[in-house]
């Protein structure tokens, strides 16, 4: 047989706080063989990183490798002492880890590092082992491949770091290499340059590998062989493409449904009064503000926007686009440097301490993080009766009252009131926090990637639960995210930050198809699809020349922009273009040139909604 | 380079700042202090007139903030001022102490360091089993402990039961190797117990913060062994945590041994200031005052540069 890795019967324990043993791991069985990627995919809980670290005899800190077989090649990695694991680890099993940033040693050189296993296993004398690294830089199509393994981790940005670990992860040639989610932490157009790196060594190299993902289009593109995992139980498994178009699982059924955001609509009737938020050239940042009035680092640049009263604007952009700090400008928490808000009319002051406890009320921000946001150690009743008491005065029992009906408003039982924050899931964290921003009843909720957090299934489940609030109580929403199909899906109107500058506005319809503005066209095109072979057939980003940029108030795109017009973008202020459909956009083309530079696939890409 | 170098100017422009609050607070502080030199130092039976020429003398009818002043420059100048309780020199009597006090410190410095980065390393490298706790047990003893009843019980046994050792530590000029071992002894075996169970929790919380990060996890993967683990990722970033924790332990060496001193009968600088609080010696109770805060500050300065060189986000 030439399977490369056979698993059979794995289960995996771990010990609980009280001292109970809880199997997270049940009598997992697969193999791989020679030169095929296999993908475990699931949910968080599902036990896929376990499994994948079981396969270099390794358990997290509490945890053990309780039964079953592992084999690698003729190995029995169970059977083997502590000494031998450490030759197996790196030497033939390598691991490249789901965030870089965190997996490289901050203090220590890139090339350093990466160099380690070499020493550690006495693979190659230093300088031929330096000369493979910058072969393998050069495969993986980073940048500067002979100078920037001489680099801190800090000094290289994630998406390049994700390569240089796959870098370290090879330098062995190692017979198994283990991706653990290794493109979740990054933006979708990063990780398309990620993957394709990563499709295009592992093709050339023949590397068996295991690819643990819960994202199935972005498991389309690079496995032959999937494994769906639930609760630590094997769902189904079978080929790829068996797997994404005729699932027999309901999980997986469940899983490619959740991958797949079904537009909301809840368009309420619209009273035509004025918006409920206005915001008109308002810049923030950080930092001490200067003479001319702008903050030492400047986020946002001039952004105008309007919320009608019921409707969901969706904001979208890269991180470091400035999505957040709009969310804070708006709250008050970054009062901006220039450019004014109105709340339904009414000025709102920019700095929070002039705003009265009503203009409070009335504009509510939902964290990204219910982990961090909600303290761990109050009750849910708690967490809920504070807004409750603070905006509404409400006595012991009007609060009680209260806090019942807002679970029931997010869909929880009574009974969880009483329980401290840190004994809910992630989901129902998301759920208390939304609560408490309804607490407040207000007219505008902030939501700053409500759902990032969350696995798709839960995500789903709080997609439903805004649109159906929204419907209720007639709340506006301003939805901040990364994932422009979560935005599609939930909002009326959508806004592209780029470099905190507003390069596209438009309806949700608009965003279907071209034309758009440069920046969303690569966007759109950078989401995997739920297909085989789009990554080979999305369009490749070409490497562009650096710009001589002259002049203020350029494209902010400019740089990357792959239709700039050489003479006009990079010396004049592009126009606001209104399009015939609607959109408006920030771009020296016309319409007619948007249509023709849209990527090819584009409408492809579509297909599907 | 240039980040780096305006890093440590900028850390070093603060210490100085910070020298002279304090220098206000010594000078304050000591001025609130009850009763008056003059009068102390002529006795009860001094007559009014006498008391106020010497007040003159000594330039105690000046204000307060001329007073400061003028101690300030001769500070700066290296004299500051004439003891009031024997009229000698106060940087005389500072010289005649600081080097002993500084041998102390050095040695116990050299003794107690390393060996509490050890014993702190290892019980974060065997965090949460059983050498761990004994480690750390052990060390909470250690802590839990006073100083004064370890040295009493250490001249107990090695001294007065045992009679290796001397129980009064008086070193003579020059010793030998013999003599100097018997003089040390008992006060830097005293003194190490006490630090070693600082420092060594700082460092064993240190490390085992860092253990829990991913490139941990990472490097244990590529099959690293668990001292290339501890010593080539763990430590170097967890520098900035135990040197400030070695830098608080061991600027109780400067001040803070007066027990020590008292019990071996050791002339160092910390028994000179309680001797200057009591003959109300404002000139030297001052000086001592600003010597144990520059040690301080010194000390202090020194863990910052060491956090700002080991991380390389600082360091450009």
């Amino acid at each position: 047989m030439s399977d490369l890795v056979q698993v059979d019967k794995l289960r995996v324990v771990a010990r609980a706080e009280e001292g109970a043993e809880i199997t997270i791991v049940k009598d997992v069985s697969f193999s791989i063989p020679r030169g095929e990627v296999l993908a475990l995919i699931g949910e968080s809980g599902s036990g896929k990183t376990t499994i994948a670290l079981a396969l270099m005899g390794y358990a997290r800190r509490g945890c053990h490798i309780e039964g079953g077989l592992i084999r690698v090649g003729d190995t029995d990695v169970t059977a083997l002492k502590r000494k031998e694991l450490r030759s197996l680890r790196g030497r033939r099993v390598s691991y490249v880890a789901q965030s870089a940033a965190s997996g490289f040693d901050p203090a220590m050189k890139i090339m350093d590092q990466i160099l380690e296993t070499t020493r550690i296993h006495k693979t190659l004398p230093r300088q031929e082992a330096e000369a493979k690294a910058v072969d393998l830089f050069r495969a993986l199509a980073l940048p500067e491949p002979e100078s920037i393994g001489s680099r801190y981790p800090h000094q290289v940005s994630g998406g390049q770091l994700q390569r240089l670990m796959a870098a370290m992860a090879l330098i062995t040639d190692p017979e198994l290499v283990i991706f653990d989610e290794p493109t979740t932490a990054l933006d979708v157009t990063t990780q398309i340059d990620v993957l394709r790196a990563f499709k295009h060594v592992v093709a050339e190299r023949g590397i068996t590998a295991v690819y643990v993902s819960h994202d199935l289009a972005v498991v389309a593109q690079m496995a032959d062989q999937v494994v769906v995992l639930n609760q630590g139980e094997v769902r189904e498994s079978g080929r790829t493409g068996q797997i994404i178009k005729a699932p027999t699982d309901d999980y997986t059924r469940q899983l490619l449904a959740a991958a797949r955001p079904a537009l909301r609509s809840a368009t309420v009737e619209l009273e035509a009064d004025v918006p409920v938020l206005a915001v008109e050239g308002v810049s923030a940042g950080y930092g001490k503000i200067g003479r001319d009035g702008r903050p030492a680092i400047p986020i946002l640049e001039d952004i105008s926007l309007a919320i009608p009263r019921g409707t969901t604007l969706g904001v979208i952009g890269e991180s470091g686009s400035g999505k957040s700090t709009l969310a804070r400008a708006i709250a008050g928490l970054i009062p901006p440097t220039a450019g004014t808000l109105k709340l339904a009319g009414e000025t709102l002051p920019n700095d929070m301490s002039q705003r009265t406890r009503d203009q409070f009320r009335r504009v509510q921000i939902v964290f990204q993080n219910a982990d961090t946001a909600l303290n761990p150690s109050h009750s849910v009743e708690r967490i809920l009766a504070r807004p409750l008491a603070f905006y509404h005065g409400l006595q012991e029992q009007g609060r009680k009252q209260r806090v019942r009906e807002l679970l029931d408003l997010v869909r929880l039982p009574a009974t969880i009131a009483e329980q401290p924050c840190s004994r809910l899931s992630g989901g129902q964290k998301q759920r208390i926090n939304l609560a408490r921003a309804l607490a407040a009843e207000p007219d505008l909720i902030l939501c700053d990637e409500v759902t990032s957090a969350l696995d798709t299934v839960v995500a789903t489940a709080i997609l439903d639960l805004l649109t159906e609030l929204r419907r209720e109580l007639k709340v506006s929403y301003m939805f901040i995210s990364h994932d422009i199909s979560t935005v599609r899906a939930v909002c009326d109107d959508v806004l592209v930050l780029y470099a905190g500058r507003k390069v596209e506005q438009g309806g949700r319809e608009h965003f279907a198809a071209p034309p758009f503005h440069p920046y969303t066209d690569l966007l759109i095109n950078s989401v995997p699809e739920l297909e085989q072979g789009w990554l080979e057939s999305a369009a490749q980003s070409r490497k562009l020349a650096p710009v001589n940029a002259r002049g203020e108030g350029l494209c902010p795109f400019l740089e990357r922009c792959p239709v700039r017009i050489e003479g006009k973008c990079s010396t004049e202020p592009p126009p606001w273009r209104q399009l015939a459909l609607g959109n408006a956009v920030l771009c020296h083309h016309t319409e007619a040139d948007l249509h023709g530079t849209a990527s090819l696939n584009t409408a492809r890409a579509n297909a599907s909604y | 380079m240039n980040t780096i170098v305006t890093l440590l100017l900028r850390r070093l422009g603060i210490s100085l700042v910070t020298l002279l609050l304090v220098s206000a607070v010594v000078f304050l502080i000591t001025n609130l202090l009850p009763g008056d030199p003059a009068q102390e130092m002529l006795g009860q039976a001094a007559t009014p007139e006498v008391v106020e020429a010497l007040r003159e003398k000594l330039g105690l009818n000046q204000p307060a903030h001329i007073r400061y002043l003028n101690w300030l420059g001769s500070l700066l100048s290296g004299s500051p001022g004439v003891s009031l309780a024997n009229n000698m020199p106060v940087a005389e009597l500072v010289a005649d102490r600081l080097p002993r006090s500084l041998m102390l410190a050095g040695t116990t410095t050299v003794v107690a360091v390393p060996f509490a980065l050890f014993v702190g390393i290892v019980a974060a490298m065997y965090h949460g089993r059983r050498a761990d706790s004994i480690i750390s047990t052990a060390v909470m003893f250690v802590v839990a402990v006073p100083e004064f009843l370890v040295a009493t019980v250490a001249v107990l046994i090695f001294a007065v039961e045992l009679g290796w050792l001397s129980a009064v530590s008086y070193a003579p000029q020059d010793p030998t190797l013999g003599q100097f071992l018997a003089t040390y002894a008992l006060p830097v075996l005293t003194l190490s117990l006490v630090l070693v169970g600082q420092m060594a929790r700082m460092t064993r919380a240190a490390l085992i913060e860092q253990l829990q990060q991913p490139y941990i996890e990472m490097a244990v993967l590529k099959g690293a062994s668990p001292a290339r683990v501890v010593l080539r990722h763990a430590l170097p970033n967890a520098v900035g945590p135990i040197a400030n924790a070695v830098a608080l332990s061991l600027s109780y060496l400067m001040g803070g041994v007066v027990i020590i001193e008292v019990i071996f009968n050791y002339p160092g600088i910390a028994s000179l200031m309680v001797d200057s609080v009591t003959n109300r010696d404002f000139p030297l109770l001052q000086a001592c005052a600003m010597l144990f805060c520059t040690g301080y500050l010194i000390l202090v300065l020194m863990a910052d540069t060491a956090a700002i060189l080991s991380n390389p986000k600082l360091r450009k």
